[in-house]
């Protein structure tokens, strides 16, 4: 017999994004000297990937799926766990192996510190063609200490999205059906917002959605969502500001 | 040099055709050398509302392939010496239009006529893409119902970043045509009124075209309707449309009620309506 279950808990999943920095690692051929220098590097500055969330990338390197797979492997004996591969083809990535990666963003480097000082590092890597010094990259958006502002003076048509998870986003005019504003902080709308609005997009929960006239098909703050049947009637049509109040989103209109 | 105007929805069977080929004929009754070209390779429609299928030799394809001159391929309509349709081909597929084509062609186009009317495919497609492309002015046409008005939303962001203007930094002019609008039924709140779509929109009006049976009967005929019936209410509003694509400034009327020389039946359909 089946059962059928009943969803009766009302409280709304929370899918937030969140950016964690990662170090990124190119290997070069041949594989064996790359690791050779990789261990030699480790020998330098022990624990140095312990704990680190740790990218592979293999942009432009001519290895199939096995020596990928092996290369995981070598790298899994010497206590790196690679959480993503960059810069793949599609046939290269199989089950069991770390997801693909894309739209990594480049950051500063990372400093070795500690056991070996950055300097001697860099000087041994400029011996070899590639360097082996491991770059900093942003698996997403990263709120910088300094908030940034987008402010666009034209309308937002649908099917166009606008994503900005460095600060606020500001429409002058409508944001129409169909299209999206997705802001790390608060989104603003001198206009109709018919489209779907979130805001701290990437984890802030004081940012919020303010609008001259609410029509929206979906809002969200923080990860927390209401569709358009979620939300009062009464501030249809109107003025309204919403934020976060633990799990649920307050409205009230602007006055 | 002449103008490109691109004739565009995004939604289907909202009027692109009709109007494309009541604006060209318009144009031209005012003397100016118009040029209407179907961009809907495979499923072309401008032919037969021009009344013009029967004289199709070569096609906007051919030209693009080089089977065929320009000239050979412009058929000259018998009704308005002015007007010249370029149509599309009906058997080959549309991947046939290459961007580089289409440049050299309304190039070549621009040369000879005053107005270039390029008639967009539905959809967001290469087809429709590549008929925007080298505009210089948009005229979006619009029923007065919400699905109409987002796909024209969705069309008016795509004029603003995938045509040769946008990308050159310069604003597109665009400007709406409001089709098939009945009043009464607005008021009732059955359709979209005529601020709704303007404030949805947010683009410069530049007519509106009531909903008749005259239009139907016109691409029977094959003619189009500022042609075949000039005095109708529809004909009046695209002669409107085009004194306003011309240039000049004028009122936008809504249309009110159907022409009262519509006869009885008309007359009483509108006060049961109202």
């Amino acid at each position: 017999m089946k059962m059928v279950t009943v969803l009766t808990d009302a409280r709304s999943i929370r899918i937030k994004g969140r950016s964690f920095l990662a170090v990124v690692l190119s290997p070069d051929l041949p594989l064996d000297h790359w690791l050779t220098r990789l261990d030699d590097l480790a020998a330098r500055s022990a624990g140095f990937f312990f704990g680190r969330p740790v990218v592979l990338d293999v942009t432009d390197l001519p290895i199939n799926r096995d020596e990928l797979k092996g290369l995981v492997t070598a790298l899994a004996e010497r206590n790196v766990s690679i959480m993503g591969i960059e810069g793949a083809r599609p046939s290269l990535i199989g089950p069991g192996m770390p997801p693909a990666l894309k739209g990594g963003r480049p950051a500063s480097d990372v400093e070795v510190a500690n056991a070996a000082p950055s300097i001697e590092v860099r000087s041994a890597a400029a011996e070899t063609a590639e360097p082996e010094e491991p770059a900093m990259v942003e698996v997403s958006g990263e709120v910088r200490s300094t908030p940034q502002s987008l402010i666009i003076r034209e309308p937002v048509r649908s099917g166009q999205s606008v994503i900005f998870t460095e600060g606020d986003v500001t429409v002058i005019g409508s944001v129409a059906s169909g299209a999206e504003i997705i802001a790390g902080g608060s989104v603003h709308i001198y206009g109709t917002l018919r489209g779907r609005a979130m805001a701290g997009a990437i984890g802030n929960a004081s940012a919020q959605i303010f609008c001259r006239k609410l029509e929206a098909e979906l809002l969200a703050i923080d990860g927390v969502y209401k569709m358009a049947d979620d939300m009062a009637p009464g501030l249809r049509g109107q003025a309204v500001q919403l934020w976060l109040d633990g799990d649920a989103i307050m409205a009230e209109k602007l006055s | 040099m002449g103008k490109v105007i691109v004739v565009t929805s995004g939604k289907g069977g909202v009027g692109k055709t009709t109007s494309t080929a009541a604006l060209g004929a318009a144009l031209a009754q005012r003397g100016e050398r118009v040029a209407v070209v179907d961009f809907d390779v495979g499923l072309r429609n401008l032919d037969l509302v021009m009344g013009a299928e029967r004289r199709v030799v070569y096609d906007l394809v051919n030209v693009i392939q080089g089977d065929a001159k320009l000239p050979q391929a412009l058929i000259r309509d018998k009704r308005v010496e002015t007007l010249f349709l370029l149509p599309a081909s009906q058997t080959r597929d549309k991947d046939n239009l290459t961007p580089e084509g289409v440049e050299r062609v309304i190039g070549e186009l621009k040369e000879h006529f005053d107005w270039i009317i390029c008639d967009s495919p539905a959809g967001i497609e290469r087809g429709a893409t590549l008929a925007m492309r080298h505009a210089d002015v948009a005229v979006v046409v619009t029923n007065p119902e919400v699905s109409s008005v987002r796909d024209s939303d969705r069309i008016i962001g795509l004029l603003d970043s995938k045509t040769v203007k946008a990308e050159s930094g310069e604003r597109m002019e665009k400007h709406l045509l409001l089709t098939r609008f009945d009043q009464a039924r607005a008021e009732r709140g059955d359709m979209l009124k005529v601020e709704d779509v303007l404030e949805i929109l947010s683009i410069p009006l530049l007519g509106i075209i009531p909903e008749s049976m005259d239009v139907l009967r016109a691409s029977n005929l094959g003619a189009p309707v500022t042609v075949a019936d000039s005095r109708s209410a529809p004909a009046m509003a695209y002669f409107e449309a085009a004194r306003r694509l011309a240039g000049e400034t004028l009122p936008v009327t809504v249309p009110g009620e159907k022409r009262a020389s519509g006869g009885l039946l008309s007359k009483i359909f509108s006060r049961r309506a109202a």
